[in-house]
């Protein structure tokens, strides 16, 4: 038996890069507080401040598209012909059976001759799709494949969760080192069977292990995921700029990040969870979409998703000089961001169809 | 009839295990008790446990248990009675040797509670009550207690915070106890702002839902010296019982199971209760703890919270209650809690209770509470000389 903490780190046979990048957020915001006030009166802290809310014409399919044409604009004049796979992550896929990534690669102009599949990990579904990319890529099979990590996030009226389960994502091209705006180092991943948080078939809300999805759960995978990629790749926190861990609440990343040995001002810029909340898929996606929206040239970020189930994905990469002139291509997520209607409870629940006849 | 004395004691700490089974956790009492007696065989196991096939899935824990810790062969079963399951494994023990059937005794008290969701370990435990009259009519086992809890506030004029001294005592104790769940203090005022769990009842004056084992190793009296330097003679030994329901009960504010079970230990041992030392008292919510402490005669009626507010449960009080933290702050990992009443009364004898020694503690008390107080099962323990 191979000794696992031996195991090299993943990387392609040529170098890869991220072509293009681009977020999406609904506009709507729920403060926390008003899940309070529905739920405990008003009384006790809450996760974070507020979260996104996808309006009643927004699914996956819809925000995956805007957040993909996003990338193609700041990706230098591809052509989507040659986008040779459409690949998005997410728990909330509008059908059960028939793909959201064709209807996606159809928007966009990416088909026929292209993979299309919907990926499900949990929140790390997105980063899995991003780790094929990178492969596919990487091995010489396509130039170019775009990987999606979307979410119109599910939480049970009146479970923690509902805090927190927000709307939002990114979208990621792939393609050679020399076309990039970021350079992938490589990438480790972590994965056991470790069942913190789950939804079955023909159930509306997910279910979770309470305490359970903190220290064996989150913590385990995120910290060995960053740990065995920085050991790889002969990498300390110092050498990184930016880093982005999975961000279901504030508290979490904030601790995970400690625990490595990174800095706050190191997690900052990629830290969105108190104002869109939690994006499952969309998570850690799309806190990368806002450091590199502002990251210079030469910098290095590590993104480290995680899932539920069990496992992270760890990803260094290194910004290139084409950064500059492609960050303004797109909106920006902080765009997106600022771009907020607050709604109040009882919306809400209509547009997350939380009232069923 | 033959005295009985305890000769070895083990226990795991109390926690969230999720990475031990019940087995594992099993077999660690077991064998620190095993080890601490000098002895290893055993006539008979008893394995003290409620929940094992609602929550793991597992029932025919005594064969279970017996072959996992070498012991193939031994005779070995399981003994239920709901939150009282490890005295009454303890009382099983009892009579065996006491009878002349078994001369060495293992007793473990075992329960995993953590490896499911909230709302199924709640059903479960809803289990030690009235099924067709209680839990039929969706009371959990909080709502019985806070049943009690308002109702004791109603009669006697006390206000919610008059509990407070109970989890503070208890903290405070589990505090010096490496084997209890939570080893923090808490104070009057954050007892106030505990969050609410089920009115009255808030989350301090909760036990908690843990995972954990503890183990006892009974022999003759008369052949304990050639096993422990140190034995702890079982003076009294004893089950009392009551209707399931509150609503069955003569005075829902008088625990007579506890009342009889207390009153059987003590003609037994020959004492009453001014001769205790200390009590390990089931204090699953507070309400539990004032019951329990009338119920034994250490308080009147409506006064048992009185002894707590005056300080007399300190461990340099009249009384020391829950003296290694109790169900409140060591844990309540509910089949096992009876065995870890009964071993942290043993280190008390003992003198081994370092910080939170009982200054020349000579005669111990124990007692386990199943349900709301329809199975109370109260053990008497006495310093051999």
């Amino acid at each position: 038996m191979t000794n696992s903490n031996q195991l090299p780190v993943l990387k392609p046979d040529r170098e890869v890069g991220i072509i293009g990048y681009g977020a999406y957020v609904p506009r709507y915001r729920l403060p926390a507080a008003e899940v309070a006030r529905i739920w405990t009166g008003g009384q006790g802290g809450t996760p974070v401040r507020e979260k996104s809310v996808p309006g009643l014409d927004e699914d996956v399919v819809t925000m995956s598209v805007e957040a993909a044409r996003n990338a193609l604009a700041r990706a230098d004049g591809v052509d989507p012909a040659l986008i040779r796979a459409v690949w998005v992550g997410s728990e909330s896929h509008p059908y059960a059976v028939k793909p959201t990534s064709t209807i996606v690669a159809e928007a966009i102009g990416a088909t026929p001759h292209t993979q299309g599949g919907d990926w499900e990990f949990a929140c790390k579904a997105g980063s899995e799709a991003f780790q094929a990319a990178i492969g596919f890529v990487g091995s010489g099979m396509a130039r170019y494949a775009l990987a999606i990590g979307m979410d119109t996030a599910q939480a049970q009226p009146g479970d923690a969760l509902e805090y927190t389960a927000s709307a939002g994502g990114g979208a990621y091209l792939v393609g050679p080192a020399e076309e990039a705006l970021a350079v992938v180092e490589g990438s480790l991943s972590y994965v056991t069977d470790t069942p913190d948080f789950w939804r079955r078939a023909y159930q509306h809300y997910p279910s979770h292990g309470g305490r359970f999805t903190g220290q064996p759960a989150y913590f385990k995978h995120v910290v060995a995921a960053a740990r065995g990629l920085m050991d790889g790749l002969g990498t300390e926190p110092s050498d990184y700029a930016h880093a982005i861990f999975h961000q279901p609440n504030l508290k979490f990343p904030q601790t995970v990040a400690r625990q490595l040995g990174f800095t706050p001002a190191q997690i900052d810029a990629g830290l969105l969870v108190d104002e869109i909340g939690n994006t499952y898929a969309g998570s850690s996606l799309i806190g990368l979409t806002a450091v590199l929206d502002v990251a210079a040239p030469g910098e290095r970020v590590l993104l480290v998703s995680y899932g539920s189930g069990a496992g992270s994905d760890a990803i260094s990469l290194r910004v290139t000089d084409g950064i500059v002139e492609r960050q303004r291509r797109a909106p920006m997520t902080r765009d997106y961001i600022a771009r907020r209607v607050v709604i109040d409870y009882a919306t809400y629940a209509r547009f997350t169809r939380a009232l069923r006849a | 009839m033959r005295d009985v004395a305890i000769i070895g004691v083990g226990q795991t700490k109390v926690g969230e295990h999720w990475d031990i089974s019940l087995r594992h956790l099993a077999l660690e009492a077991l064998q620190a008790g095993m080890a601490d007696a000098g002895v290893t065989r055993a006539d008979v196991l008893y394995v003290g446990n409620m929940l094992s096939g609602e929550l793991v899935g597992q029932e025919h824990l005594g064969a279970l248990v017996a072959d996992f810790a070498g012991l193939r062969g031994t005779e070995a079963l399981k003994i239920e009675a709901a939150c009282a399951s490890g005295a009454a494994a303890l009382r099983m023990g009892f009579v065996a040797v006491a009878g002349g059937l078994a001369n060495i005794v293992v007793v473990v008290g075992v329960e995993k509670m953590t490896d499911t969701l909230g709302p199924d370990t709640t059903t479960a435990l809803a289990m030690a009550a009235d099924g067709d009259y209680e839990a039929a009519q969706g009371v959990s086992f909080v709502a019985i207690n806070a049943l009690l809890m308002r109702r004791y506030m109603h009669e006697y004029g006390y206000s919610h915070q008059d509990f407070y001294p109970f989890a503070v005592n208890a903290h405070r104790n589990g505090m010096n106890n490496p084997y209890a769940m939570f080893q923090f203090p808490v104070t009057a005022e954050r007892f106030a702002r505990a969050k609410m769990i089920c009115d009255p009842i808030n989350l301090l004056d909760s036990s908690p839902i843990c995972d954990g084992a503890a183990a006892v190793v009974l022999a003759p009296a008369d052949a304990a010296r050639a096993f422990s330097a140190a034995p702890v003679r079982i003076a009294g030994s004893a089950v009392g019982t009551d209707a399931l329901a509150l609503h069955d009960r003569r005075d829902p504010l008088v625990l007579d199971g506890a009342a009889l079970s207390t009153r059987r230990a003590y003609e037994q041992a020959g004492v009453g209760p001014e001769d205790i030392d200390l009590f390990e008292l089931h204090d699953a919510f507070s309400i539990m703890a004032a019951l329990s402490l009338e119920a034994a005669g250490f308080a009147d009626r409506g006064q048992g919270l009185r002894l707590a507010l005056d300080g007399d449960i300190a461990i340099d009080g009249r009384l020391p209650v829950t003296t290694m933290g109790g169900l409140k702050s060591r844990g309540h990992p509910v089949g096992a809690t009876g065995v870890y009443q009964v071993v942290e009364v043993v280190q008390q004898l003992r003198g081994l209770a370092g910080a939170n020694q009982v200054p020349d503690a000579r005669l111990g008390m124990a007692q386990n509470i199943g349900g709301s107080g329809a199975t109370v099962i109260t053990h008497i323990l006495e310093r051999m000389e």
